[in-house]
């Protein structure tokens, strides 16, 4: 029993025939290759699978790939941009934001939105969005930092594009 | 390809309106998908195994956040993000805030919708014990029209509800009451996880003879500690004609404490529970009435 699933992702169709119980974050790594968003705790606890369906961040492995029939999905494979990686990648890597990197993908999908939708945030308000989200290595300071960093460097870049 | 937990073979329909869903959901091993972030978890653990998921998260007509005839009506697909960001639900029921904010995390917030939470009946569910407490009323329709059951009648038991087939909750309102403050306290293990114990007030409170605050009627709604339909309707009892005060907070608590049924698991003790629900009770109750004494004061709560 499969049915078709036309889902846009970063930009262009795929289309796949699936059963309507494949999860969202399996049609994405198993069907279409895009292994940058993980598979962890299959129980939305740990974030790793955050993508974006329609413009909202969402845990992947808690969705269906048939609810996304016909919607947008955006994932860590679409943050860069033209050959340059977005401010948030560069957030991760001059603060280290990472040491193992398996929670990588989901917090910068989490942390793109947030600065998509709150430019400047404080301490407090990076630690709740990514409250939901489990990172092993850094114990969260550097990951508070690189969206810090991010959302300082967005700022230039949008003076600069102003100017 | 090995995945760990797949949810067992369903078919899938996406609703295009509310009487397609309706339709649809005549057929009696059919669920309602919407955040899905109860029911998809619980798919892969084969503690559900509908036919067939109706997927209603088309249809836009049922999230919305508005007032109509002196009642605050929630459609049950608004989402808990859109509930958290409602100014005015937050300004007449601040219980619905400090719910929100302690329930799931940021991102699940975003999908999990209003009428999800109650239909899932989860035991340890919150927004069921806070609608309790306001004494909701839960709009179910049909292919025959609506009807309307008390939030304190919606639940049968656990993961149970009055829904039938061919039914869909449409709605949740709330009676807006002057003088009402409301609020909620909840002790988890750790952010965004379920309720140790979580307790929900609503006190409206009037003047006695010699112009001092009477409660009129209190709405106590107790979660994840075994109480019927979510309430505690001793301590509701006992607080009708009370003053608001320290000495009637602390009984409410305590016989809050002692008429519900928590069971011992791995967030607790049967005796701690208790001692939470008395606490958590008396705390709900000093905030409500806070809040209801600043509203009375006609400054915002």
């Amino acid at each position: 029993m499969t049915m078709r699933v036309a889902v846009t992702v970063n930009g262009t169709e795929y289309a796949r025939d699936v059963e309507p119980r494949l999860l969202l974050i399996h049609f994405l790594r198993d069907e279409l290759g895009l292994t940058g968003s993980h598979w962890g705790c299959d129980t939305s606890n740990c974030g790793s699978c955050v993508v974006w369906l329609d413009a909202r961040p969402v845990k992947s492995c808690t969705v269906l790939a048939a609810m996304a029939d016909g919607r947008s999905v955006r994932t860590v494979e679409g943050l860069e941009q033209d050959g340059r990686l977005d401010p948030v990648q560069e957030g991760f890597i001059q603060c280290h934001g990472l040491q193992c990197g398996f929670c990588t993908s989901g917090m910068m999908m989490t942390a793109r939105w947030l600065l998509d939708h709150h430019p400047d945030p404080d301490e407090a308000e990076i630690r709740e969005v990514i409250s939901g989200q489990i990172c092993r290595c850094t114990g969260y300071e550097n990951i508070v930092r690189s969206i810090r960093w991010a959302a300082k460097h967005s700022r230039q870049d949008d003076e600069e594009a102003a100017g | 390809m090995h995945y760990m937990q797949v949810p067992s073979q369903v078919e899938y329909e996406r609703a295009t309106s509310v009487e397609h869903a309706l339709s649809l959901l005549s057929r009696p091993d059919t669920r309602v998908v919407a955040g899905g972030h109860s029911l998809i978890p619980m798919m892969k653990l084969r503690l559900a195994q509908p036919g067939m998921l109706v997927d209603i998260n088309g249809l836009t007509e049922l999230a919305y956040i508005r007032l109509a005839g002196g009642q605050l009506c929630i459609g049950a697909l608004a989402r808990h993000a859109d509930l958290l960001d409602s100014a005015v639900a937050g300004e007449l029921f601040p219980i619905f805030h400090d719910a929100e904010r302690v329930m799931a995390d940021p991102i699940v917030r975003l999908w999990g919708t209003v009428g999800g939470s109650l239909c899932q009946a989860d035991p340890s569910e919150d927004l069921s014990a806070v609608f309790a407490a306001v004494r909701a009323t839960a709009v179910i329709r049909g292919q025959d029209g609506d009807r309307l059951v008390p939030v304190r009648e919606f639940h049968l038991g656990p993961y149970e509800t009055v829904i039938g087939p061919g039914e869909l909750l449409a709605e949740v309102r709330v009676p807006i009451q002057p003088g009402t403050g409301s609020a909620y306290q909840k002790v988890s293990r750790r952010t965004g996880d379920w309720s140790v114990a979580a307790a929900g007030a609503a006190l409206r409170v009037g003047e006695g003879g010699n112009h001092e605050p009477v409660i009129s009627s209190a709405g106590l709604g107790l979660t994840a500690v075994g109480a019927e339909h979510f309430v505690a309707a001793e301590a509701e009892a006992f607080l009708a004609g009370q003053p608001p005060d320290e000495a009637s907070f602390g009984r409410a608590g305590a016989i809050a404490a002692q008429h519900c049924h928590p069971v011992a698991d791995q967030r607790g003790p049967e005796d701690y529970k208790r001692h939470l629900v008395a606490e958590l009770t008396t705390r709900a109750l000093r905030r409500a009435w806070s809040r209801a004494s600043r509203a009375r004061a006609g400054r915002p709560s």
